[in-house]
């Protein structure tokens, strides 16, 4: 789980960003703020955590909080992962 | 109420219909001439949006010069083209009707639509009707689609949608948009007209409209009323009361869909006024003291307004000419 907040920063750099400018994304650069992701990327974004990490975003927890920055996802995926592994 | 929330009365409810009405009128002639055409073309919904439109341009350059459109498919309701029909009639343009559905077999949305559907509702089938519903804005949550889908036997079900299933359905049901604006521009060229867009402020702020569909047009003469003022000019234009009362719907999915549970998430006389505070530069606390709320949910829907914006601006946007550099 180390790697999260570098593949995160390959995924955006790469998939939304096309390679322009992926590597000025800092930890806590909001993706909103940056005028990185809109609406839509936020879907994209949660259909690739759902798939990469085995889990699923509710609802609810698709909020600034939990999404809008790496490491809010790190700390989010981490969460996760750790409530999944405890109930297993 | 205080002195700022008068002025949004005055603003937003006190308008000169009169006044109003000449000025669009005026406009609308002047702009058809310029572009060296004779008339207009209306596509008519039954909503308030289209017969307002064509109230004005009957208006404007009167009935005779004026034609009017009635493009149903096979998920429109009836009760869309018989509000059209009546708004026609009783304003006396020249109308003509064509069903696009076998277009739009042809096209393959439905089919589309439906695969789609299908990966997220495996049990959907023939007889099944849908819709999407946006969600989370006002809930401090990132907006997100919903579909929803009725069966024969009145089961309901309802899932969140992927990326994948999300856009083909939209891209699917566009081509309803783009098939109408198809056959609106067709008549504009045989006739020489103009072809009229009827979005108001609300759906043009907030791109509810979609692109090179019923987002194209030349001449978009209430994009700049507030909803609440379109109504106030359908009833100073004595439209017929059904269209006038009317709540808006998008009659674009299968499912019954008032606009507010598809896209605004607020009823129109909310989003008015929130809109107005928007571009007047007003805080969130004046608006919670105009709509009677927290400042907090004001927040909320100021930060929904701008994510919509925000989401929406490449619909706005020309097509973009390269330079080359030296």
């Amino acid at each position: 789980m180390m790697d999260i907040k570098n593949r995160l920063r390959t995924y955006i750099s790469d998939n939304f960003l096309m390679g322009l400018n992926g590597g000025v994304i800092g930890d806590d650069t909001s993706f909103l703020d940056a005028g990185i992701i809109d609406s839509t990327g936020v879907i994209e974004l949660v259909s690739y955590l759902e798939e990469n990490y085995g889990i699923t975003v509710e609802d609810a927890e698709m909020v600034p909080e939990n999404l809008d920055s790496m490491a809010a996802i790190e700390r989010y995926i981490l969460r996760k992962t750790m409530t999944r592994a405890a109930a297993v | 109420m205080t002195s700022m929330a008068a002025s949004v009365t005055e603003d937003l409810l006190d308008l000169d219909c009169g006044f109003v009405v000449d000025e669009i009128c005026a406009q609308l002639k002047e702009t058809i001439v310029r572009f060296r055409r004779r008339g207009a073309v209306v596509a008519v919904s039954g909503g308030v949006d289209s017969a307002v439109c064509l109230a004005l341009s009957a208006h404007a350059i009167g009935p005779e010069r004026v034609l009017a459109l009635l493009l149903p498919e096979r998920e429109s309701s009836p009760d869309s083209e018989r509000l059209a029909r009546e708004v026609i009639s009783l304003l006396g343009v020249p109308y003509e009707r064509h069903d696009i559905t076998s277009a739009l077999e042809g096209l393959g949305c439905y089919e589309a639509r439906d695969e789609a559907i299908r990966h997220v509702i495996p049990e959907y089938a023939g007889g099944w009707r849908n819709k999407l519903v946006i969600g989370g804005g006002l809930s401090g949550q990132f907006n997100h689609f919903h579909l929803v889908a009725a069966g024969p036997d009145g089961k309901r079900v309802e899932r969140r949608l992927g990326l994948r299933e999300y856009l083909q359905i939209v891209a699917a049901t566009n081509f309803k948009q783009r098939t109408r604006k198809a056959m609106e521009y067709y008549h504009a060229d045989r006739l020489n007209y103009v072809v009229i867009g009827t979005p108001n402020r609300l759906e043009y702020d907030q791109g509810f409209f979609v692109k090179n569909g019923d987002g194209a047009a030349d001449i978009k003469p209430i994009a700049h009323l507030y909803k609440t003022q379109v109504y106030a000019l359908a009833r100073y234009m004595q439209l017929p009361e059904e269209i006038v009362s009317s709540i808006p719907t998008s009659d674009t999915y299968s499912l019954p869909q008032e606009q507010e549970s598809f896209y605004f998430a607020l009823p129109y006389q909310q989003l008015d006024v929130a809109l107005w505070h928007v571009e007047k530069g007003r805080p969130a606390a004046e608006l919670a003291e105009a709509l009677g709320i927290d400042t907090e949910f004001a927040a909320r829907i100021y930060a929904d307004i701008a994510a919509k914006r925000r989401t929406t601006r490449y619909l706005h946007e020309p097509p973009v000419l390269l330079a080359a550099h030296a």
